[in-house]
């Protein structure tokens, strides 16, 4: 994926060397972590010198320095796993069933798998730094009378740590997809560093240990219930015996050890806390201002240059970072905004200006589009006679946003926000490749109204029931459980979702008998499974999960109308050549048009108008909130564009409707 | 030498509403256009009195018993930690004894940390209210009807926050005035509308922000608390200022209680808190209008500016007493500020370029006192006045041309409270000069006062009385350095054209006085 040079020279010079930092520091604070984990865990009130005697002897001794090796591996192997795996565009699984697909893909298996077998041997580690009755998985013991001589006997509590270390590890694992744990997202304050990190700590601290004594919780149930299993099985591959003179640990009394839960919580915590850390630095690492130059004077540095990285489609990071960069120097920096408003040095053309312009534009009409095509599916989803009126304000809708929108339209092969399933570094393993080939001709009879207009006949007289998701947009669907569009036995039950290639290929097609007749099948079919509650409750869609997929890489569009509202508020003043006068009009429209499409989809009834509140961890949820910020980003992009040309936009030639949201706009009653 | 009180000519000794240097003091309304004045009268005994202690409702139920555990967990939710150790000591005879015995132990250390913290910090052993009114920018806040006021940036339209913890919208093009009540908008100490939008306000509330959305094309007098977004933080109350960026969408509020300033994404309702050790709090925020600098104040003789572009801050510690007050320049190369106990006006100028951290830049290495507005005695036609002390509160109009100081009164020695404007230019050199008092009817005082960012023929200071009055004292000028009329009120501009190049600290103050 990294084939192609000029995405290649960011993740290998910027991108990696990042990542590599961000773990060097995760390594050297796992000195003072490790550290206060040796004190806290041979805590003692009664004897405080023998305590701290005995913690400092055993963090000098060698062992401890060889069990600290092994936890800078495991510490190391997250952080890699945290640049493998890390994303800008949360994946957002739209239904039970699609966030079951997400919890068994092979990648997701794979990292599951891997955080296990860490997490056992971060156990390990602890087991051997507690010391004391965990300190090995075997004892010498004797077991009758009978035998002759002592024999290893199970120590229970040792597994008991270990296993506590792998259901840490796979949790972890699994609420990272279920909580998306995996998102980077960008933050709106400017902090250095350090003080991002010293900010957010006392939060990883709490949310580690929170996260630790819920996890300790759900696994003593388990261990109560099912403890017995992993203790014969271990028994049995290393010929332990079980020491019936000891009782087993699955039983109440047991389990209510206190000394014993404080160690496995505190061990469970300093576990969290050191992946915790790995992942916060690695987010505040990668999400730092990357300042690109806006032009070069030697070619072979023009791939490295604002105007060309931002058109560029690999990897995602690249064009996130610089959308971000666009926003900061539209915002803070003059001298960087006089580069963008010069023009070109033989010819004199507005080259740097047309391609910011031209990619903001194209990213904002493209939401625009996505948006439209969700209403209309909403609009016109199991309501027959809103059929018709629905088709017709599409084609209405459609054909004004494509004004003034098509001249500034890139020709470029599939654009990559439509894929927001592709993944921080390189295309995820979630999405198939299958659903690749598909994508652009896809979009290709939705992006022209034309087109259009061609296939909208098709749809009231599908064979397919009116809920169906041959009216979903593609757009929708692909942002919906994307690895159903790959599985086949979607196609074969007929599930409300199956991939969007199959129902549109055969919409296109001419509706043959076998198709009407496999239509009908699947009708049946599905009919018949709508029944069952169980598979209800799969299939169902998640509340806002649908907007929240519409919004899933908003912060795109979010720095784009930022910058784009920051440059011609300041083009007023220093733009000597006039040279954004020239697009304002296609900016105003674009804004304004994307404007009624989010004020629309804001009063679609099942999206709420309020940011909610969820206090889970170290999850980042704040890709839930983004069409809120995008909301108000919104409107304060066209105030700030109105409040700085006040009257002298009404030079600006626009379509009379336009003209009239505008008159709002300056009058200040939006 | 500095500009100082007894340069000023007399006020009048009448009762004259104004007395301008050299200005016409017309009827304000006609400064209004075609509309109707904004002229407001709040008299105290219209307004319900402040009615929602908890004791009162309390007296009107039977009492009733409840178990310990509610009890208990009522405490615990109300008044934390402290309230449930309470509530376990006082019940004695239902706990078991060890249990009322350790938790009075424990409450009595807590009592005693406590008062060895606020020995430090001083400010913590106020109530809430109290606190309010010690740290808020209006004068005597408690007693006074009209708590808070705020003008929209870029329309004629103002809010009004009364004391019976309602908030009045008034626009002079519209007929419906909207009355905003939240069940948790109570006691608030500052408003401020968002810049770069139409409707929203921000509010600084008893323990929590409100940002109410109020849609300007609607006809309803009461909205619902559903346009309101409730903004808390644990630990962040009394919120007693809040300050809006004026190009972004962020929004600051500091509490006296809570050392951290909290930078609020207002449309995803998640805020990061800026920590820094020192203070015991913040009190005053001022955001610079260029959107480059954040002042801070702490209840102790600290005060910090922020930058905000990588929010690093600077520390100002040795002053006399605590920053009261302070406002920027338009251009936000000039912070002007007042120390509780001392009655002088301070500057600090900027020269760095915004965005650079300040740390690295040549920012102002001192203070210079730039007026003085001691107790002085000036002749008038009915006899001698005194005037004078220390200021509550400054505000700069928005061009820069004039400077509006309010100052303290002392009723028993026979000084009122008034407020006293200065000419000021900001370039070529920093000039203050002295302009005129502004005195209310007789009896009256002032209690806050704002410039009105929207006015179009100079400048008009919009003054609350202690009366409930509110009235608007226009200032006539031509402008000298404001090329672009009409463009006054956008915050975005940059208005880097009435900023020198290469500025010298020398000329802080002008020469040209006597």
């Amino acid at each position: 994926m990294f084939s192609a040079d000029q995405s290649c020279w960011f993740v290998r010079k910027v991108i990696c060397w990042r990542a590599v930092a961000s773990m060097a520091w995760s390594v050297l604070l796992l000195l003072p972590t490790t550290a206060l984990f040796v004190v806290l865990s041979r805590f003692s009130l009664f004897h405080p010198i023998l305590w701290i005697s005995e913690c400092l002897s055993l963090l000098t001794s060698t062992s401890a320095i060889f069990s600290f090796i092994l936890l800078c591996g495991v510490v190391l192997l997250v952080g890699f796993f945290n640049l493998e795996y890390c994303t800008v565009v949360p994946s957002i699984a739209c239904s039970k069933i699609a966030l079951l697909g997400q919890v068994l893909h092979p990648r997701q298996f794979v990292h599951s798998l891997v955080h296990c077998i860490m997490g056992v041997v971060v156990a390990w580690c602890c087991a051997f730094t507690i010391g004391g009755r965990y300190r090995s998985l075997g004892h010498p013991c004797t077991q009758d009378e009978s035998s002759s001589g002592p024999e290893m006997c199970l120590n229970e509590y040792h597994l008991v740590l270990l296993l506590v270390g792998a259901f840490i590890g796979y949790s972890h694992s699994l609420v990272g997809v279920v909580y998306n744990m995996n998102y980077v997202s960008f933050h709106t304050m400017q902090q250095y560093k350090y003080l991002r990190f010293k900010g957010a700590l006392p939060l990883v601290v709490k949310a580690s240990a929170v996260q630790a004594l819920y996890c300790l919780r759900n696994f003593l149930l388990l261990y109560f219930f099912m403890g017995y299993a992993p203790r014969a099985w271990i028994c049995r591959t290393l010929d332990l015996n079980i020491n019936s003179s000891i009782h087993s640990l699955d039983s109440v009394s047991s389990l209510l050890d206190l000394s014993l839960l404080y160690h496995l919580w505190i061990s469970g915590t300093f576990l969290l806390l050191t992946w915790y850390i790995t992942v916060l630095l690695f987010r505040i690492f990668v999400t730092e201002v990357y300042s690109f130059p806006v032009q070069s004077t030697f070619t072979e540095e023009s791939h490295q240059c604002l105007p060309k990285v931002i058109t560029g489609m690999q990897p995602m990071i690249l064009k996130f970072l610089a959308l971000q960069d666009l926003a900061l120097l539209s915002q803070h920096s003059p001298s960087r905004r006089l580069e963008v408003f010069s023009l070109s040095q033989p010819g004199g053309h507005p080259h740097i200006w047309t391609a910011l312009s031209k990619e903001c534009l194209s990213l904002l009409s493209d939401l625009t589009e996505r948006l439209v095509a969700h209403h209309d599916t909403v609009a016109t989803n199991g309501r027959a006679k809103s059929q018709s009126t629905g088709s017709n304000k599409r084609s209405t809708t459609s054909s004004e946003s494509s004004v003034g929108m098509d001249d500034m339209k890139t020709p470029r092969p599939s654009a990559l926000i439509r894929t927001p399933g592709s993944v921080f570094l390189r295309s995820s393993g979630l999405r198939t490749p299958l659903t690749t080939p598909f994508t652009p001709d896809q979009d290709s009879p939705f992006s022209s109204p034309a087109l259009r207009r061609l296939t909208g006949p098709l749809e009231p007289q599908g064979p397919l029931s009116p809920g169906f998701s041959s009216i979903q947009s593609p757009h929708v669907m692909r942002r919906g459980p994307k690895l159903w569009s790959a599985s086949t036995d979607s196609q074969l039950n007929g599930s409300p979702s199956p991939g969007p290639a199959t129902s549109l290929s055969q919409a296109q097609l001419k509706p043959s008998f076998l198709v009407t007749f496999l239509q009908n099948r699947k009708d049946q079919v599905k009919q018949f499974l709508a029944k069952r509650v169980l598979i209800m409750y799969l299939f169902n869609k998640l509340p806002e999960a649908s907007s929240q997929a519409l919004f899933a890489d908003s912060q795109v569009h979010i720095w784009a109308l930022q910058g784009l509202s920051h440059l011609v508020a300041a083009s007023f003043s220093e733009d000597q050549y006039g040279i954004v006068q020239t697009t304002l009009p296609t900016i105003l429209s674009t804004m304004l048009v994307l404007q009624e499409a989010v004020d629309r989809h804001f009063k679609l009834p099942h999206t709420s108008s309020k940011p909610g509140h969820c206090s889970c961890g170290m999850g980042d949820d704040s890709y839930k909130t983004l069409r809120f910020a995008l909301r108000s980003t919104l409107k304060t992009a066209v105030y700030r564009i109105t409040a700085t040309f006040g009257g002298h936009l009404h030079a600006v030639q626009m379509s009379a409707e336009h003209r009239k949201r505008l008159q709002h706009f300056l009058e200040y009653k939006e | 030498m500095m500009c100082s009180l007894a340069l000023f000519p007399p006020p009048l000794s009448g009762d004259g509403e104004t007395s301008q240097y050299d200005e016409s003091s017309t009827d304000p309304s006609v400064w209004f256009g075609d509309s109707p004045a904004l002229n407001l009268y709040f008299p105290r005994e219209s307004l319900k009195p402040h009615s929602r202690p908890e004791s009162s409702s309390k007296s009107a139920f039977r009492d009733h018993c409840e178990t310990l555990y509610t009890r208990s967990a009522g405490a615990w939710r109300d008044a934390g930690l402290s309230g449930l150790l309470n509530e376990i000591a006082n019940s004695s005879a239902e706990v078991p004894k060890w249990l009322g015995v350790s938790s009075s132990c424990v409450l009595a250390l807590l009592r005693w940390v406590s008062s060895f913290h606020s020995s430090l910090f001083p400010h913590l052993t106020l109530s809430s209210e109290e606190m309010t009114a010690e740290f808020s920018q209006v004068l005597d806040w408690s007693d006074c009807a009209v708590r808070s006021f705020a003008w929209h940036p870029h329309t004629q339209k103002c809010a009004v926050a009364l004391s019976d913890d309602s908030i009045k919208i008034y626009n002079p093009k519209s007929a419906t005035t909207p009355t905003l009540k939240h069940r948790l908008q109570r006691s608030v100490a500052a408003l401020q509308w968002k810049p770069l939008c139409a409707s929203a306000l921000a509010v600084a509330c008893h323990n929590c922000l409100l940002v109410w959305h109020v849609d300007p094309t609607s006809l309803s007098t009461r909205p619902s608390s559903g346009c309101a977004q409730v903004l808390s933080h644990p630990g962040h109350s009394p919120v007693t200022s809040v300050a809006w960026s004026p190009n972004g969408p962020l929004l600051v509020s500091a509490s006296p209680r809570d050392t951290a300033m909290l930078v609020w994404d207002v449309a995803v309702e998640s805020c990061v808190p800026l920590h820094r050790v020192g203070g015991g709090g913040v009190t005053h925020l001022s955001w610079s209008p260029d959107g480059s600098r954040v002042l801070a104040a702490t209840p102790s003789s600290l005060f910090r500016v922020w930058e905000t572009r990588m929010w690093t801050c600077e520390r100002w510690p040795s002053l006399k007493g605590r920053c009261q007050t302070g406002c920027w320049s338009p251009d936000g190369s000039r912070l002007l500020f007042s120390v509780q106990g001392e009655t002088v006006i301070y500057a600090l100028t900027f020269t760095d370029n915004p965005g650079v951290p300040l740390m690295m830049s040549g920012g102002p290495k001192a203070a210079t006192v730039v007026a003085d507005l001691s107790e002085t005695t000036l002749n008038t036609p009915g006899g001698d006045i005194t005037v004078g002390g220390e200021i509550q509160s400054l505000a700069w109009d928005p061009r820069g041309e004039r400077l509006a100081a309010l100052v303290k009164g002392d009723a028993g020695a026979g000084r009122p409270a008034m407020i006293a404007v200065f000419k000021t230019q900001i370039s070529p050199a920093f000039k203050l000069l002295p302009c005129g008092f502004v005195q209310g009817e007789a009896g009256t005082e002032p209690r806050l006062m704002q410039f009105n960012p929207n006015y179009q023929h100079g400048a008009q200071l919009t003054v609350c009385w202690s009366n409930g009055k509110i009235t608007h004292v226009p200032f006539c000028f031509m402008s000298a350095g404001n090329p672009q009329p009409g463009l006054g009120g956008s915050p975005s501009l940059p208005l880097s054209q009435g900023r020198p190049a290469n500025y010298n600290n020398q000329t802080l103050y002008t020469e040209l006085i006597s």
